[in-house]
């Protein structure tokens, strides 16, 4: 088990821990092959042409095109080489496999909220085995930012916008989960731990953890929806009234009033929703309250994002 | 060449013919003792942030201290030595009598930026006593630095003033070097460390407005409530980001293109060679600083800027990483057949291509794109910008120290004691930082005050962390026994003669032991290129027939 270990990095524990990992070692070996090249020269020279006389007053030396050329073309071959393998997994590390469990991620100073999709909510992230999963992850505050060292994978966690880390877990076990981007007093103990489970154990943890009454984001999501009033302006059956409906939104093209357009990911339901007055879409007024984001707690606006998505 | 009376020590006295002084040298002079006293402030900052990360749990910090410490150390580092150390101390100093002329461009403009670096770190000195403490970090990100108290606006006016002293220092380099060179002072035969001097004055022209309006930005955003950064009031976070790295990666180069200079000069005179691959490494020193300009995004790898920036930014660093590499590959080469004097700024220069050599291939690490999702924001990236930042720049400023010591005093220091020093610089920094690319590989986060809740999974962190902190402890000891022995020579040290490396540039060839107060009683007149020690009669005698 230990085989993969080093001093170096951590053991592995997802999938794509094993490509960044050989990139790793490629690099080092490579570059402490140069590094020893080069400081051997330096010593070399030091001694070999050392001064003997106060008056030494060596010719000057004839420059090599052949030794110049190849100081050029080495290096430049092989960052090529690094540059185009790290562009390959760093692709690998962000696109998620399609059929990826998604679970959303609240970061705030200085803990971790974790919401599963049946509606249940952790402190410490619960995944299970060999299967992908990709964290929607928002922050409250200021940005923190989602690190499993055992898994190579790391995304900074903004307030107002989503990011998405995804990862698949090789092996049971329970990792650490640390925030890498400094964010005030007690930075160094925003701690959280990913319990890597087998499948079953890992759905009878969330059955457990349901709860009664829990709701799931989008049960959530239809609650927020009544309780603040959006059926008001946003209907869910295809009529438009002083807003958009919400039916088939969710991936549809959106025409703006200045011309532009975006397609409705998460991202762009998110904005739309904390920031109403930067995008209007054709037809419409800028009529929508800009309050949301500061009266509606960030799993409410999940949970909207969440059941908005579901009105197709 | 009189030996006078009338150098440009002795030929005004009073505090005031320091304070009002428009002379060069004397300016180089103020910035060197005011650096000096920065750089000693940050290095006890950094001792206290070590002793606190040497054993696990609190050790004399708590996390509020320990964060405000460790952006104390950034700021004063980053602001108030590295940035204006080299230029303001050597690039005064020695620029206007290596190209021979009598004083820079504007002379006033020169006293001017000295007196905006003071206030710009007076600023920095009184909000941080007086306003409130500080725990933003040096880099201000916000939505943070938006909620944090209003002494960051004292500490980000500082920054906004200091960065005035910066363009006027470039521009006047810049005029300097175009306008002022003595006859026969031809672009191919300025010194390397003119050429750094010069490539690093359009780095501060061109950069240092950038980080200015980004500061006042932050102002009227804080004071105003205007939403700019601050996702709370509609602005976005990630901007500042791309403000902040579009001066502050230009900004290395401003760090780093100064020592790489003084490293040329130190490795052509110390090996008596004519420094290999010299135009390249002239005009490389110019391309960087216009391509260091499209590289800030490789510090936002995982902030959330788009895939595709994230991978035009990592090849364009790479770009940039190739002739830098070629540089190390020139100055080793130099030594070849030369005739190698290991003296005190020789050992510096060597320790630098030691050192920097690190820090650049650890830079190709943390620079392709998948390896740097995982070592970002660790004590990976600490440990490569410490090997770059104070294995390059600060090593070659040191060593810059030592070469021009004799010229800037007109004494010597003792040479024993330096090499002494230099061994425990080199022994105490490799101890502390080398550590701290396994603790970072391992996964350690930066700014970390305790890591007490990671030893279960990673107990390894514990003896690294206590064998970083020993290091920094011989490191201190390094730079303090330099001072010393510096401060010795100052009072005691023997006299020093006018060249004592057997140097070819002109402020050794061209001027007594201590420079007159307008450098030459005759323009000089230029023959030779600044590496051609075989053309150098006038320095050696004349050669020897075999």
């Amino acid at each position: 088990m230990n085989d993969q270990s080093s001093i170096w990095l951590p053991e592995p524990a997802s999938t794509v821990a094993g490509d960044v990992d050989t990139l790793f070692y490629f690099i080092l070996v490579t570059s402490a092959i140069l590094f020893v090249g080069v400081m051997g020269a330096m010593v070399t020279f030091a001694w070999r042409y050392r001064r003997r006389s106060e008056n030494d007053r060596p010719e000057p030396v004839q420059e090599s095109k052949i030794i110049e050329a190849s100081w050029i073309a080495i290096p430049s071959i092989l960052v090529a080489v690094v540059f185009i393998w790290g562009f390959r997994v760093f692709l690998e590390l962000g696109i998620a496999p399609p059929n990826a469990y998604e679970i959303n991620v609240t970061a705030r100073k200085w803990s971790w909220t974790f919401t599963y999709p049946n509606g249940a909510v952790s402190t410490d992230l619960h995944v299970p085995v060999n299967r992908p999963v990709k964290l929607r992850m928002s922050s409250e505050d200021v940005i923190h930012s989602f690190f499993v060292p055992a898994f190579r994978v790391k995304a900074d966690v903004l307030q107002g916008r989503y990011s998405y880390v995804w990862f698949e877990a090789t092996r049971a076990d329970t990792f650490n989960v640390v925030c890498a981007e400094y964010c005030g007093t007690a930075h160094s103990d925003m701690y959280a731990s990913v319990v890597v489970q087998s499948q079953d154990d890992f759905e009878s943890w969330l059955a457990e953890n349901m709860g009664d009454g829990s709701l799931t984001p989008a049960q959530r999501g239809e609650r927020v929806y009544t309780q603040q009033g959006c059926f008001a302006c946003h209907t869910l059956d295809g009529t438009t009234s002083a807003g958009p409906t919400f039916l088939g939104l969710a991936g549809s093209t959106r025409n703006f009033t200045d011309g532009t357009s975006a397609v409705a990911d998460d991202n762009y339901i998110r904005a739309a929703i904390v920031n109403p007055a930067q995008e209007i879409v054709e037809g419409f007024l800028p009529v929508m309250p800009g309050q949301y984001a500061t009266t509606l707690p960030a799993e409410d606006i999940d949970a909207l994002v969440a059941f908005i998505q579901e009105q197709q | 060449m009189r030996e006078g009376s009338h150098n440009y020590l002795s030929a005004r006295k009073g505090l005031w013919s320091w304070l009002a002084t428009t002379d060069h040298k004397r300016i180089g002079i103020l910035y060197a003792i005011a650096c000096g006293t920065f750089f000693l402030l940050g290095g006890i900052l950094a001792t206290f942030v070590r002793t606190e990360l040497g054993t696990p749990g609190e050790t004399i910090l708590d996390q509020d201290g320990y964060n405000q410490i460790f952006t104390l150390h950034g700021v004063v580092m980053v602001f108030l030595v590295i940035i204006p150390a080299i230029p303001g101390i050597l690039g005064n100093f020695v620029l206007p009598i290596q190209i021979g002329a009598k004083d820079v461009a504007f002379p006033r403009l020169n006293l001017a930026s000295w007196y905006l670096f003071m206030a710009g770190a007076l600023m920095a000195v009184f909000g941080w006593l007086f306003v409130g403490k500080v725990d933003t970090g040096w880099t201000f990100y916000t939505p943070y630095s938006s909620g944090a108290s209003n002494a960051v606006l004292w500490l980000t006016s500082a920054v906004f003033v200091a960065g005035f002293a910066s363009i006027f220092t470039g521009l006047n380099f810049i005029v300097t070097v175009h306008k002022m060179r003595a006859p026969g002072m031809t672009w191919n035969r300025l010194p390397l460390f003119v050429w750094a001097i010069y490539a690093t004055g359009i780095v501060q022209v061109l950069a240092t407005p950038v980080i200015g309006i980004t500061m006042v930005l932050l102002f009227l955003e804080k004071l105003m409530q205007i939403g700019i950064f601050d996702p709370a009031l509609g602005g976005d976070p990630v901007l500042f980001q791309h403000f902040f790295w579009f001066y502050s990666h230009p900004a290395v180069y401003i760090m780093i293109l100064p020592a790489m200079g003084i490293i040329s000069d130190l490795m052509g005179t110390f090996s008596r060679q004519q420094v290999s691959g010299y135009t390249f490494i002239a005009l490389s020193s110019v391309a960087i600083a216009f391509l260091g300009f499209l590289v800030w995004g490789h510090h936002m790898f995982v902030a959330g800027q788009s895939a595709l920036s994230s991978i035009i930014f990592s090849m364009l660093t790479f770009l940039i990483g190739i002739p830098t590499g070629i540089k190390v590959f020139n100055w080793v080469a130099t030594m070849y057949k030369g005739s190698v004097w290991l003296r005190t700024p020789m050992i510096y220069a060597l320790m630098f291509l030691f050192l920097f050599t690190i820090g650049g291939l650890t830079g190709i690490m943390v620079g392709v794109l998948a390896v740097d999702v995982h070592l970002h924001d660790t004590y990976f990236i600490v440990a490569h910008f410490h090997y770059v930042m104070m294995g390059g720049a600060l090593i070659g400023l040191i060593g810059g120290l030592h070469y021009w010591w004799p010229k800037m005093t007109g004494r010597m220091y003792n040479e024993t004691a330096g090499v002494i020093a230099a061994v425990l610089v080199f022994i105490g920094f490799n101890l502390t930082f080398l550590p701290q690319f396994i603790l970072g590989s391992r996964g350690m986060p930066r700014r970390y005050h305790d890591y007490t809740e990671l030893l279960p999974s990673f107990p390894e962190f514990a003896p690294l962390n206590m064998a970083s902190t020993i290091g920094s402890y011989i490191l201190g000891v390094g730079l303090l026994m330099i001072l010393v022995y510096a401060l010795y020579s100052l009072f005691k040290g023997p006299k020093a003669p006018a060249n004592p490396w057997g140097a070819c540039t002109l402020e050794w060839t061209h001027t007594g032991p201590l420079p007159d107060e307008h450098n030459f009683h005759e323009t000089p007149l230029v023959t030779r290129g600044p590496y051609d020690f075989h053309l150098a009669d006038d320095v050696f005698g004349p050669k020897e027939e075999n």
